[in-house]
């Protein structure tokens, strides 16, 4: 996980569904395609929505870390 | 006040339109109520029940039931625990008109009684994430074929598109829940450990080393969140298709339906309810108004059942299913 250059990095550890993959749709729309934005939330309820509504929003989680009971996700902004 | 009158069969009035079973005529108040023509309390007036099956209703319908409901009803209608729209204080001498009108976008009205009923389902998998099966598609499905077909008592069916159940499966006749059965691909896993993070049953323990899963099939629900949380597509859908619960029922005694079987198809279901109603009423002769549940308790039911479905149930069959449970809600 750490060879990807992370072009910006978003904390959602705070917030619930459905703010949690609002704030990260919002932060995506601020990169370009193909750039990576860090997200670390929650395991849970976080854990199971924000990284399937990524995917079928066509981003792609090209790199994971668990940490403690939180999760950094690397995702890729997709088209 | 008490009003007994509303199954009577005593207590009659000529109506225009036909209804289930019966020709337009004189028809007691039971007969009206079995065609969805509920007797209310106050003189001449009757509740008409609105079919809407899984609670979809398009809006030009909506819009006539609207129209009809200002015209012949009061000012509200009202959503039925079954997802049907009722349309209060009608007058009988209207049912002909409200008929008629409710004709004009193909609106139908719902049947009561000792029938199969309009299923109920959530809005499954067309939309809503956690949707697993086309609970829609297959409630227009068995509605067409099967509504109003004749038992020993109502028999009630419903669709969940996931093991939420908000369709309540388990406290149905005969219900069906949406499943999936995942399978992991280990070369495509990274050991992210999110997976045994997302699942909410304990089914998934992460490697303390690799990080990889170790799947405890007893425990999954089948809900699919291993499948959608995993960033690398290694866990993917193994069997698809409905779990089978039989023999619920709500009321003063509550029935939990049990499961009898496990991934059946979407064309096996309409197979299922004709020869489980076949079974019902085989079985249910001479025995008044009996729901399957009470049946498949009675000794044997329960391997009399599975054995005239093992043809349509085949290896999905669930092995020994226990009968329904009765459930006291009086304590």
């Amino acid at each position: 996980m750490s060879d990807i250059k992370v072009d910006a990095v978003l904390d959602i550890t705070n917030e619930v569904c459905p703010m949690t993959f609002v704030k990260t749709k919002l932060k995506l729309e601020t990169l370009e395609t193909g750039q990576h934005l860090e997200v670390i939330l929650n395991d849970g309820e976080p854990l199971r929505n924000v990284p399937r509504s990524l995917k079928e929003e066509g981003h792609r989680i090209v790199g994971t870390k668990k940490d403690g009971t939180k999760f950094h996700l690397i995702v890729e902004k997709g088209m | 006040m008490l009003d007994h009158n509303i199954e009577d069969e005593k207590y009659k009035v000529e109506v225009t339109v036909p209804v289930i079973g019966k020709s337009a005529g004189v028809l007691s108040f039971n007969d009206l109520k079995t065609g969805g023509y509920i007797k209310q309390r106050q003189k001449d007036k009757f509740t008409v029940r609105c079919m809407v099956p899984g609670g979809r209703l398009p809006i030009k319908k909506l819009k006539k039931i609207v129209e009809v409901a200002e015209k012949y009803g009061a000012d509200y209608v009202h959503l039925s625990i079954r997802q049907s729209l009722e349309i209060p204080y009608v007058d009988y001498h209207n049912f002909d008109k409200v008929v008629a009108e409710l004709s004009e976008v193909d609106q139908k009205v719902a049947s009561c009684g000792p029938r199969v009923r309009v299923p109920t389902a959530c809005s499954g998998c067309e939309y809503n994430p956690n949707g697993l099966s086309d609970t829609q598609g297959l409630t227009k499905v068995v509605n067409d074929k099967f509504f109003g077909a004749e038992c020993n008592h109502k028999f009630k069916t419903s669709f969940s598109g996931c093991p939420i159940d908000c369709a309540r499966t388990s406290e149905m006749d005969l219900a069906f829940q949406g499943a999936v059965f995942p399978e992991w691909e280990e070369e495509k896993c990274t050991g992210c450990r999110i997976c045994a993070s997302a699942c909410q049953e304990d089914a998934i323990h992460d490697h303390p080393e690799t990080g990889e899963p170790i799947f405890f099939p007893d425990k999954c629900l089948y809900c699919a969140d291993c499948i959608r949380a995993c960033p690398t597509e290694a866990w993917v859908s193994g069997k698809t298709g409905h779990i089978v619960r039989i023999g619920g029922k709500h009321g003063r005694h509550p029935f939990k339906g049990s499961v009898v079987a496990k991934f059946v198809s979407d064309e096996d279901v309409p197979v299922i309810i004709e020869k489980t109603v076949e079974w019902y009423n085989k079985h249910g002769v001479g025995k008044g108004r009996i729901r399957i549940g009470t049946l498949l308790r009675e000794e044997g039911m329960m391997q009399s059942y599975m054995e005239h479905m093992k043809d349509v149930f085949k290896d999905k069959a669930v092995k020994d299913p226990k009968p329904p449970l009765e459930i006291n809600i009086q304590e």
